[in-house]
């Protein structure tokens, strides 16, 4: 049985269209080993077994009368963030406790509607705020990596860290996560998975907690490139609930996986070599860049200037819309109340009780950046500097270049608890450095492992491409993957 | 820019946010790196730079205007902490 869970999505998926194993076979064998890795890596926190059974039941029975979805019978978690009909939807903050929402999420109802089943909801930084996945009230993720030969736990990074080590560890075939500065393609490099942040509007955001509305995307955590580009085509949509939803028809990404390079430009951008990066990502990169030059692809120096501006911008741009958007957690309408002797004391209360100190950092940063005075100062400033950052990036494209190749985090995955980055906010926010920029100019980017470093923890290279040119990326990515392998951590629990 | 002490309370107080004093003391150190972080992006030369309001170079679409949902009443208030035949209970705010 456990053998099942080691199936890629493409895999189970042959073997599922075959028959040579049932939807429900599948989805037990990874609701045994949720239950038994659960309670050591904390990935999950909510599992619904009942309802992944009764989901793959149908499936079976869709299966058995020839109308099998894309994803039919599927084993797939869900990260906090998106609601859930019925089902534990708290973006792990104590301020949404008990909330069960009466309706579903666009991206989630599109991967039902392709006959994935639901196995639980996934761990993840409070409001999708951190790099390190201990922001959860929930508590930390513990990386399923281990650096060789030591014992320390490590993070999974994050917001996405759940939905990384639930993927890396197989307690599921793959995952949903969002991405807001980085939090799909970091935990994706800590953990040796793939993870794609589409184009902004590629996925609806209909359903999901909002976090920076002008930053947040959907997209997936996988194995592997092809298991994301399979999952990312039941992610994408168009959808009229989400305002900023693109009118485009989604590509069968799938079918980009195995094209050639032949002729393509790889834009390497000198402004990513920072100052105490260490050797190994540097070594990693140039693989990277040797990979690609042997699969036909040419590769250029190519100059984003304004890449130092972009953490910056964002520690302005984020708290802001986010301060604006927490605004609606007050303790009326659903969560956590905290009763006071007035309306105001009730809701300051409710608030100070029901957010992490991580969160009401945000708001409090947000709240004064928007304030009476400081708003051209600040907020403005910021969205000018994000017009550059997104203008960098327009040059090198209409230069002629496919896509761009940088590392994935300037580290691997670093430990729980880890007292430097704890005692300054500002160096955890460091961690965001190269995939922060994609962000703010909304453009698609994808982190695939690429090697392991003297500890034996995965690094991840990103590449980043066009505005809807998840295409290019899918089969860039698959090239790397190709060269470089697929990486496993060692089983200790 | 910095931020005293004063300042941290009355961004709490608009943020809705009950401080005790060691709180906002904390909050205040941590506030100043941050600002002090973001404090680099006065140098950089805006001049006859347009802010970026739309990721995508897009006319947002819009709805019909048309009444296309409700009758949710109990949906609406089913995780509220306090209801009464389908309205928000709160404390009294007019006297």
């Amino acid at each position: 049985m456990t053998e099942l869970t080691k199936l890629t999505i493409a895999e189970a998926r042959a073997k599922l269209t075959a028959k040579e194993i049932s939807a429900v076979e599948l989805t037990d064998a990874y609701l045994a080993a949720i239950e038994a890795v659960n309670p050591v890596i904390n990935a999950y926190v909510a599992v619904t077994p009942d309802k992944a059974r009764e989901m793959a039941k149908a499936s079976d029975a869709r299966i058995a009368g020839g109308k099998a979805g894309a994803l039919e019978g599927i084993p797939l978690g869900i990260k906090d963030l998106f609601a859930t009909r019925d089902v534990h939807t708290q973006a792990c903050s104590h301020i949404l406790d008990g909330f069960k929402p009466k309706y579903e999420s666009t991206v989630s109802q599109n991967l039902w509607d392709d006959g994935a089943v639901m196995l639980g909801k996934l761990n993840m930084d409070e409001f999708a705020m951190g790099s390190s996945n201990e922001s959860s009230y929930y508590g930390p993720v513990i990386n399923p990596w281990k650096a060789e030969g030591s014992n320390q736990q490590l993070v999974p990074g994050g917001s996405s860290g759940g939905s990384a080590a639930a993927v890396a560890a197989q307690l599921c075939a793959g995952a949903t996560a969002t991405d807001t500065g980085g939090s799909i393609r970091q935990p994706a490099a800590f953990t040796g998975t793939v993870g794609i942040k589409p184009t902004y509007g590629r996925c609806s955001r209909w359903g999901i907690v909002a976090f920076a509305s002008s930053l947040d995307q959907a997209g997936p955590i996988a194995r592997d490139v092809r298991d994301a580009a399979i999952l990312l085509k039941s992610m994408a949509s168009v959808d009229a609930k989400d305002t900023t939803s693109v009118d485009l028809p989604v590509p069968d990404y799938e079918a980009a996986i195995g094209q050639s390079l032949k002729g393509m430009k790889i834009g390497i951008p000198n402004e990513y070599r920072v100052e105490g990066m260490p050797e190994e990502i540097e070594k990693v990169w140039q693989k990277g860049m040797d990979w690609l030059k042997d699969a036909g692809a040419e590769i250029v120096n190519i100059s984003l200037p304004h890449t130092k501006y972009a953490l910056p911008a964002y520690y302005i741009v984020a708290p802001a819309e986010a301060s604006s958007n927490l605004a609606r957690y007050d303790g009326v309408r659903y969560g956590l109340r905290v009763d006071g002797k007035d309306i105001v004391d009730m809701y300051e209360k409710t608030r100070a009780a029901g957010f992490g100190k991580e969160v009401k950092r945000r708001i409090m940063i947000g709240t004064y950046v928007l304030s009476a005075g400081y708003y051209d100062a600040y907020y403005l400033q910021a969205q000018k500097v994000r017009t550059l950052i997104k203008r960098d990036f327009e040059i090198a494209f209409a230069n002629g270049v496919d896509a761009i190749l940088t590392p994935a985090t300037p580290s691997s995955a670093f430990g729980i608890a880890d007292e430097d980055l704890a005692s300054d906010p500002v160096k955890m926010y460091l961690n965001d450095i190269f995939t922060v920029t994609v962000n703010m100019a909304g453009l698609p980017g994808m982190s695939v492992p690429a090697g392991l470093d003297h500890k034996g923890l995965p690094l991840g290279l990103q590449l980043i491409g066009k505005p809807f040119d998840e295409e290019t990326l899918f089969k860039t990515a698959h090239v790397i993957e190709q060269a470089a392998g697929t990486f496993s951590p060692k089983k200790w629990w | 820019m910095s931020v005293d002490l004063a300042t941290v309370k009355r961004v709490a107080r608009l943020a809705r946010l009950a401080v005790s004093e060691e709180e906002a003391q904390k909050m205040m150190g941590e506030l100043n790196g941050i600002l002090g972080f973001v404090e680099q992006l006065s140098e950089v030369n805006v001049k006859d730079v347009e802010p970026m309001t739309s990721v995508t170079p897009m006319v947002m679409r819009k709805r019909v205007d048309v009444v296309n949902d409700g009758d949710k009443a109990a949906d609406i208030v089913a995780n509220a902490p306090a209801t009464t035949e389908n309205f928000f209970m709160v404390p009294k705010v007019v006297e």
